[in-house]
């Protein structure tokens, strides 16, 4: 695959890299790799990665991919990976200008790999990590045969969503102690005392509390010693890794299967953010520094078809510019900070600080709007970043409408403008992925060692059949009956399949309640 | 590198078309990618396999669009952009896939019934070449050239070869075996044999429709079965045998006697098809209006006697006419509808002829 980069691009990825330093982009070392198209599609397939496991599922993507390239629907411009260092691909078959853009664009990217907080758990060797997936894999493959493997691959594939994309920013589960040590343990203040000169220790740590925080504690510990999980489990995974009856093998896969997800997740969870800081560093780069005047044109037109969206699909790298902009103007005029946020007469809130609204759009390194871009790059997931920035005007600037399904007639329809609804919805769809929250809550479910999950409900029910289908998976990997509970219809269910058949009923007074509720 | 993503398309290409991985049916899905050519919308079929996971259903409260448009406007609907827009509910999209293409999406669902290993000439169902070696194996089988080399090799490099009293002596590590690659080639004969009414009350649309399912049937076997052997037949009150050019262009008029037909098929069966050595398909074409019924009668007495007990399959495609009874097909029915070889369909405008094809040649499950 390795088309040598022509001298031509390699210079100007230098020089990109030069003006993306000048306004204080960092980035790891970023090596582009010209591909065919036929190529990238492969390589996109493959999440990015030249090698992957083998497994029909990056088949199936390459054949979507390849057919939308082929019927001119789709083309993929740019890839690049989360490594150090970053790799990037560009298509051979694009101009020089679009070569320049897909450039700029890429170190947007990997500076935010670098620097966002939620990549900064993530393997930064993935690129060989995957490479050594494929080659374990492969040799399962040659042992076991290709159907036993890849059958456990999907049935891991089923439930790889199943993770706890927080818990790699801190310790999840108590420290298993042994009883024994248990008892011997003072009961330790920790956790609740604030720290205080001793003078005024027990105004600020009053006795009482103390102790009253400690029986709490104490409750919390006795309620929990026999449990298993000891509290509500998200990440599955691991806990299907720790405890289900798997074979070597198979474990190997499923924690390779785990990681992999985790490696993903957090480019799942800043989307639009990701996209939108790239976007805004390739247009900032190419209309400042970069574009020739014979490329205006053409650099338009692929710039704005990047950023066009269709009236039923946000496009994330619209949006995540614009809303970045958006902040820049804002923190540049002043419009932050508890005065503006308790205004609420548009009209004050339109004139706000605009006698200080910069003339060009971009006003450079120092100003505070740019500044403050760069703080929210460092912090923010796509959620907190919607949840914090998005404001009314914004909203209504970018005539954004909530739409849903007309009951009536069956078209999408244009409900309204509603600020707060437009909100909600957005964040809906991008907490936790717009897939739902599953806890394992019972691994010794009636006392008979049957897997018990819950959905945490938060306003959606879920999909009766592919939970069903999904409990199949689970039982081929705990190996005894599995069950899960639902809220469909606001009405409390439980789903279980003993290995012949699937179940439901009713949860009333009567069901065995797991270890764990919420 | 490329190698190995081919690897995993046909793996997933086998998956699709139900040759492994049985228990993955279920979860396949038929979706479609809508491009546009012009001002035509085109209709791209995507095969994907959806393996379960835990998500939410579909009472979700819609989504955030961007764009103008007051409250109860249709999100979606083209905007400043002339006539062509999609409307809901009411597809008009073409579908425009190039004939190869179109073949292959047949060639997923669809299989020939029945098929079974017959003849002998092109039979090769598993073959074993010797093209390769390996380290291991008989000695019968052992390669003594390239063992020879090796060895000679072996001992050249280790300064124990003396070109002055020449001996060579193997070692097990030297010596190479001859193996052998297994190929499967296509395994069957078959003759698929189309007749076709081409009689005056059939009208141009008629033989149109015509026409076009039997293209389709015969591209799409061409294409999958290699090696199979194609006749046509044109009747209409008597039959001969026509080349492919011909089926596909002649036009006649006159009455109609299906038997004819019936008859030039038996012959070319019973001369030079042994049902002992090939798969045999018979499709017969028309509107159904016979002369008369005595000739329908005897339609299916050929049929039944002489035909059926040698073919494979006998599918019987009647097209929708304007005139005339369209009554042979009731006949059939009436005659040999408890046979399983006995397959029938209608088409009454371009839209069934996917559907009929699918009668034909969809796998028993």
């Amino acid at each position: 695959m390795n088309e040598p980069l022509p001298k031509a691009i390699a210079e100007q990825a230098d020089i990109i890299a030069g003006y993306a330093r000048t306004e204080g982009l960092d980035f790891y070392p970023t090596i582009f790799e010209m591909l065919s198209s036929e190529q990238i599609s492969q390589v996109a397939a493959y999440g990015g990665f030249p090698q992957r496991y083998p497994h029909w599922r990056f088949g199936m993507e390459f054949e979507k991919l390849r057919k939308q390239h082929k019927y001119g629907l789709g083309k993929i411009y740019e890839m690049v990976i989360n490594n150090d260092p970053c790799y990037a691909y560009l298509l051979n078959d694009n101009m020089m200008v679009d070569h320049k853009t897909v450039i700029a664009h890429v170190y947007g990217h990997c500076d935010f790999f670098k620097h966002n907080h939620w990549f900064s758990q993530t393997n930064r060797r993935m690129m060989d990590e995957m490479a050594n997936h494929a080659t374990r894999v492969r040799r399962y493959i040659e042992r076991f045969g290709v159907e036993a493997v890849e059958q456990v691959i999907d049935t891991y594939l089923a439930i790889d969503n199943l993770i706890d994309p927080h818990s790699v920013f801190m310790r999840r589960d108590d420290r298993p102690t042994k009883p024994a040590d248990r008892k011997n343990d003072k009961p330790k203040e920790v956790g609740s005392r604030f720290p205080a000169k001793s003078y005024m220790d027990r105004y600020i740590n009053p006795p009482e509390a103390l102790e009253k925080d400690r029986a709490e504690r104490e409750e919390k510990a006795q309620a929990s010693q026999g449990r298993f999980p000891q509290r509500p489990t998200r990440d599955v995974l691991l806990f299907l890794l720790q405890n289900a009856p798997l074979k070597d093998w198979e474990a190997d896969v499923l924690a390779m299967i785990r990681e992999e997800a985790y490696y993903f997740a957090p480019q799942g969870q800043t989307k639009i953010m990701n996209e939108g800081w790239a976007s805004y560093w390739h247009s900032t780069m190419m209309t400042r520094y970069i574009v020739q005047a014979d490329e205006l044109i053409d650099y338009c037109e692929h710039h704005a078809g990047t950023l066009a969206t269709s009236p039923g699909r946000l496009n994330p790298y619209k949006l995540g510019i614009e809303l970045l902009r958006d902040i820049e103007r804002r923190w540049n005029m002043g419009r932050y900070g508890p005065e503006y946020d308790a205004c609420d007469d548009m009209q004050v809130r339109r004139n706000w600080g605009k006698d200080k609204e910069p003339k060009d759009r971009v006003v450079g390194l120092d100003s505070p709007g740019r500044q403050k871009i760069y703080e929210v790059r460092k912090h923010y997931n796509d959620v907190t970043f919607l949840d914090e920035f998005l404001t009314p005007e914004f909203v209504d600037d970018q005539k954004l409408y909530h739409y849903r399904q007309d009951p009536a007639t069956g078209r999408m329809v244009v409900v309204n403008r509603d600020f707060k609804k437009i909100k909600q919805q957005l964040l809906f769809m991008l907490t936790n992925h717009a897939q739902p929250y599953m806890y394992v809550m019972d691994g010794n479910y009636r006392n008979r060692g049957e897997l018990y999950f819950t959905h945490r409900y938060t306003g959606a029910d879920l999909d009766i059949k592919y939970a069903v289908a999904t409990l199949k998976c689970l039982y081929k990997v705990w190996k005894r009956p599995v069950h899960v509970e639902g809220r469909i219809d606001d009405e409390p269910i439980l789903f279980s399949y003993d290995g012949e058949q699937s179940s439901q009923q009713h949860i009333d007074d009567n069901t065995d309640t797991p270890a764990h509720q919420f | 590198m490329i190698l190995q993503i081919n690897n995993d398309h046909q793996r997933f290409r086998k998956i699709v078309k139900g040759r492994i991985r049985k228990d993955l049916r279920k979860f396949l899905t038929r979706g479609e990618l809508i491009g546009r050519e012009g001002k035509k919308y085109i209709s791209i079929p995507v095969h994907g396999i959806d393996m379960p996971s835990f998500r939410y259903g579909d009472n979700d409260d819609g989504g955030v669009g961007k764009g103008d448009g007051k409250p109860g406007d249709q999100v979606g609907e083209a905007e400043g952009d002339g006539p062509g827009g999609t409307q809901e509910g009411k597809h008009i999209l073409e579908v425009d896939v190039s004939l190869d293409e179109l073949a292959e999406i047949l060639g997923e669902e669809l299989q020939l019934p029945r098929i079974e290993p017959k003849g002998k000439k092109q039979i090769t169902s598993e073959k074993d070449r010797y093209s390769g070696v390996r380290q291991s194996g008989p000695e019968s089988l052992r390669h003594f050239k390239r063992t020879f080399r090796r060895a000679l090799r072996r001992q050249i490099m280790s300064g124990m070869y003396n070109p002055d009293a020449p001996r060579i002596i193997f070692e097990r590590r030297d010596k190479v075996y001859r193996s052998w690659k297994t190929t499967l080639s296509p395994q069957s004969n078959a003759v698929i044999i189309y007749m076709m009414d081409v009689s005056g009350s059939m009208g141009d649309e008629q033989k149109e429709l015509v026409r076009l399912e039997a293209f389709w049937i015969d591209a799409w076997l061409r294409r999958n079965y290699e090696g199979i052997e194609s006749r046509y037949i044109v009747h209409d009150v008597r039959a001969g045998e026509v080349d492919r050019e011909t089926f596909f262009r002649i036009r006649e008029d006159g009455g109609t006697r299906i038997s004819s037909a019936f008859k030039v098929a038996r012959e070319m069966i019973e001369k030079q098809y042994a049902p002992t050595d090939w798969n045999i398909y018979l499709f017969h074409f028309s509107d159904g209006d016979n002369s008369s019924e005595s000739d329908s009668r005897e339609c299916c007495s050929v049929l039944k006697e002489h035909l059926l007990p040698s073919l494979n399959m006998f599918g019987y495609c009647q097209v929708a006419s304007a005139y005339g009874s369209g009554n042979f097909i009731n006949v059939v029915h009436e005659h040999l509808d408890d046979l399983e070889a006995v397959i029938t369909s209608r088409v009454n405008n371009k839209d069934d002829i996917y559907d009929s094809i699918k009668t034909f040649f969809t796998p028993a499950l």
